[in-house]
């Protein structure tokens, strides 16, 4: 915890998620517009003090737009990541504790997972399903697990021969409980960085998505979808473009750094050879 | 080491059926039947038609027949014919292939030619400026949305500036160019998607060539090199950099798929007749066939990435050869 309170960088993106969980959470009160609130009158308005970040084609805030659509962010990177841990944990615990020809199999299946370019498996589900907020969700968590299945299966593999596990063995716990209770909570750490570093590829994978519309739909705002609005009128209204990048560019930075600040902390051996 | 490359080769072949029979399931995710426009929904048409349409593309029969009917045509590179145009799905993707790999291939020796140098450099001067600026500029890369740094330099480079063309792959004039005019003209219609295509991948391998050269740089034969009085150039480039390039080879194979992946972005914003673009009209227009056909040869070029990655990686490294476990 000390080692990862001096890592200024981890520190201040902790304190920039924290904003935008705030933003998320009471949006109503950061924002002073209403997110779809059309206004003919100011299409298009640079940004001023009546909106700071300027207005898009329909003259809707975009400060408020950015303040609504981390909420979308928000979702998808916590719940995608969410579906991704519970796959990944579950599925490398049982390969890594069962070994033999289960976990063959199941490995393979993860390198047949890891041929496919996520992105094109993700349109291509879209494609046959809706684009709606929830299959997003559902389809960038189950097509991102394998990283963490490889990594809980190889935690579980050297966690599985050790002592405390046998003892368990012994007393006669079923391979339920020890991989639930034993291996699980002691092969979650590394868990927990890929997890960070996941949400910021999930929200980049969401804006993505969005940008091409096929991720979220409007009216709902999202950064992504902000963009899109920003594409066509680039020429003349820089501020569509550059203040939703911006915060994109800002949250997912925050994740990765923060993931790194957290790998850090966990495994100070690696801190130590990586600076030495 | 045919014996290794042998041996790999009959690895893959599960993994292919593999990546058919998921490229089939996903498409079958589709509720109804991809005729259902032209005879459920349409009341003119009578049930005798729409039984026969089904049996023209097989879909009266059970699903497994028609995986393997589809397995059996797709050994042959026959995709079954577009639900849009009716061309055959093979044509249409061998067409636009071409530019995909020029554009991804092309970015890869770009990110090779500078991400190699800046990881050696920033791990053999760790701590310094260049370390530290490339750090920084690695976490970026890792951060930034591709499509929006795609459009912020569209806008400077091709409006504001007026230096490089604004989308597509060749003038319009193009047809009156000489040769070297044509080729200087795609180069210029492809300087932006490339770079950013790099940009991206860049972070990666900079930062593994990094790692890994820190991790080398203390191993006791680099001390033994240096003791023995060769000189750092030596050191590094012929001793340190030979090891630390396996890691990296490995990374190499991984980031196909996301470099594939990224293609349909970065075509879709610069207008270019790639697969990545055709993959995202089909989407948008559900053509099923077309995305199945280009799903599928997206996972076995990512497949053939990480085989000649295995190749590369073995012939690096003996030891893998020997003991014959590629894991």
């Amino acid at each position: 915890m000390k080692t990862f309170l001096k890592n200024k960088a981890a520190f201040a993106s902790l304190l920039f998620i924290a904003m935008i969980i705030l933003f998320a959470f009471f949006a109503p009160l950061v924002a002073r517009h209403d997110p779809s609130a059309i206004d003919t009158n100011s299409i298009l308005a640079a940004p001023s003090g009546a909106h700071i970040f300027g207005t898009d084609t329909l003259g809707r805030d975009i400060f408020a737009r950015i303040v609504y659509g981390s909420r979308i962010s928000l979702a998808i990177g916590f719940i995608a990541v969410g579906i991704a841990v519970l796959i990944g944990t579950v599925f490398g615990s049982i390969a890594g504790y069962y070994g033999g020809k289960a976990d063959s199999i199941m490995m393979r299946f993860v390198d047949i997972m890891l041929c496919f370019p996520a992105f094109f498996l993700i349109l291509a589900v879209i494609a046959v399903l809706e684009p709606s907020i929830f299959n997003i969700m559902a389809v960038i968590g189950l097509t991102s697990w394998m990283g963490v299945a490889r990594l809980v299966r190889a935690e579980v593999m050297t966690l599985k021969e050790r002592d405390f596990v046998w003892a368990s063995k012994v007393m006669g716990a079923s391979d339920t409980w020890i991989i639930a209770r034993h291996l699980i909570p002691n092969a979650i750490g590394p868990v927990f960085v890929s997890a960070t570093l996941g949400i910021g590829g999930a929200i980049l994978t969401e804006s993505a998505l969005s940008f091409l519309g096929i991720g979220v739909q409007p009216p709902t705002p999202s950064w992504g979808n902000i963009l899109m609005d920003g594409k066509s009128t680039l020429g003349v209204a820089w501020w569509l473009t550059i203040f939703p990048g911006l915060f994109i560019l800002f949250t997912v930075l925050s994740y990765n750094l923060l993931g790194e600040g957290l790998r850090d902390a966990l495994e100070p051996k690696l801190k130590e050879l990586s600076t030495k | 080491m045919l014996r290794y490359i042998a041996k790999r080769l009959i690895g893959l072949v599960p993994v292919f059926f593999g990546i058919t029979l998921i490229s089939f399931f996903v498409i079958h995710l589709a509720p109804g039947k991809p005729t259902d426009v032209d005879t459920s929904l349409n009341p003119k048409v009578s049930y005798e038609a729409r039984m026969r349409l089904e049996k023209l593309y097989g879909f009266d029969k059970p699903i497994h027949v028609q995986y393997l009917n589809w397995l059996k045509a797709f050994v042959f590179f026959d995709f079954g014919s577009s639900f849009v145009d009716g061309r055959p799905v093979a044509e249409k993707i061998a067409e636009r292939i071409p530019v995909t790999l020029l554009i991804n291939i092309s970015s890869m020796i770009l990110m090779l030619s500078i991400g190699i140098p800046l990881g050696i450099l920033s791990a053999v001067k760790r701590g310094s400026l260049l370390d530290r600026t490339t750090t920084i500029v690695t976490f970026i890369g890792f951060s930034v949305p591709e499509f929006w740094l795609a459009l912020l330099l569209m806008s400077f480079f091709a409006i504001t500036l007026g230096w490089l063309p604004i989308s597509g792959i060749k003038s319009l004039d193009f047809e009156y160019y000489s040769l070297a005019g044509k080729i200087l003209d795609v180069a210029r219609h492809l300087v932006l998607p490339v770079a950013i295509a790099a940009f991206g991948s860049l972070a990666g391998i900079s930062r593994y060539t990094r790692s890994a050269m820190i991790g080398v740089i203390h191993q006791d034969y680099i001390r033994s090199a240096r003791a023995k009085g060769l000189s750092e150039r030596i050191v590094i480039y012929r001793h340190a950099l030979k090891n630390a390039m396996l890691p990296v080879i490995t990374i190499l194979g991984l980031s196909v798929p996301g470099l594939i992946g990224g293609s349909v972005i970065f075509e879709s914003i610069f207008a270019i007749p790639g697969m990545g673009r055709l993959f995202y009209e089909s989407v948008m227009a559900r053509d099923y066939s077309t995305i199945m056909g280009i799903l599928s040869i997206g996972a076995i070029l990512t497949l053939l990435g990480n085989f000649l990655a295995d190749i590369a990686y073995s012939y690096a490294d003996p030891r893998i050869r020997v003991t014959g476990s590629g894991e």
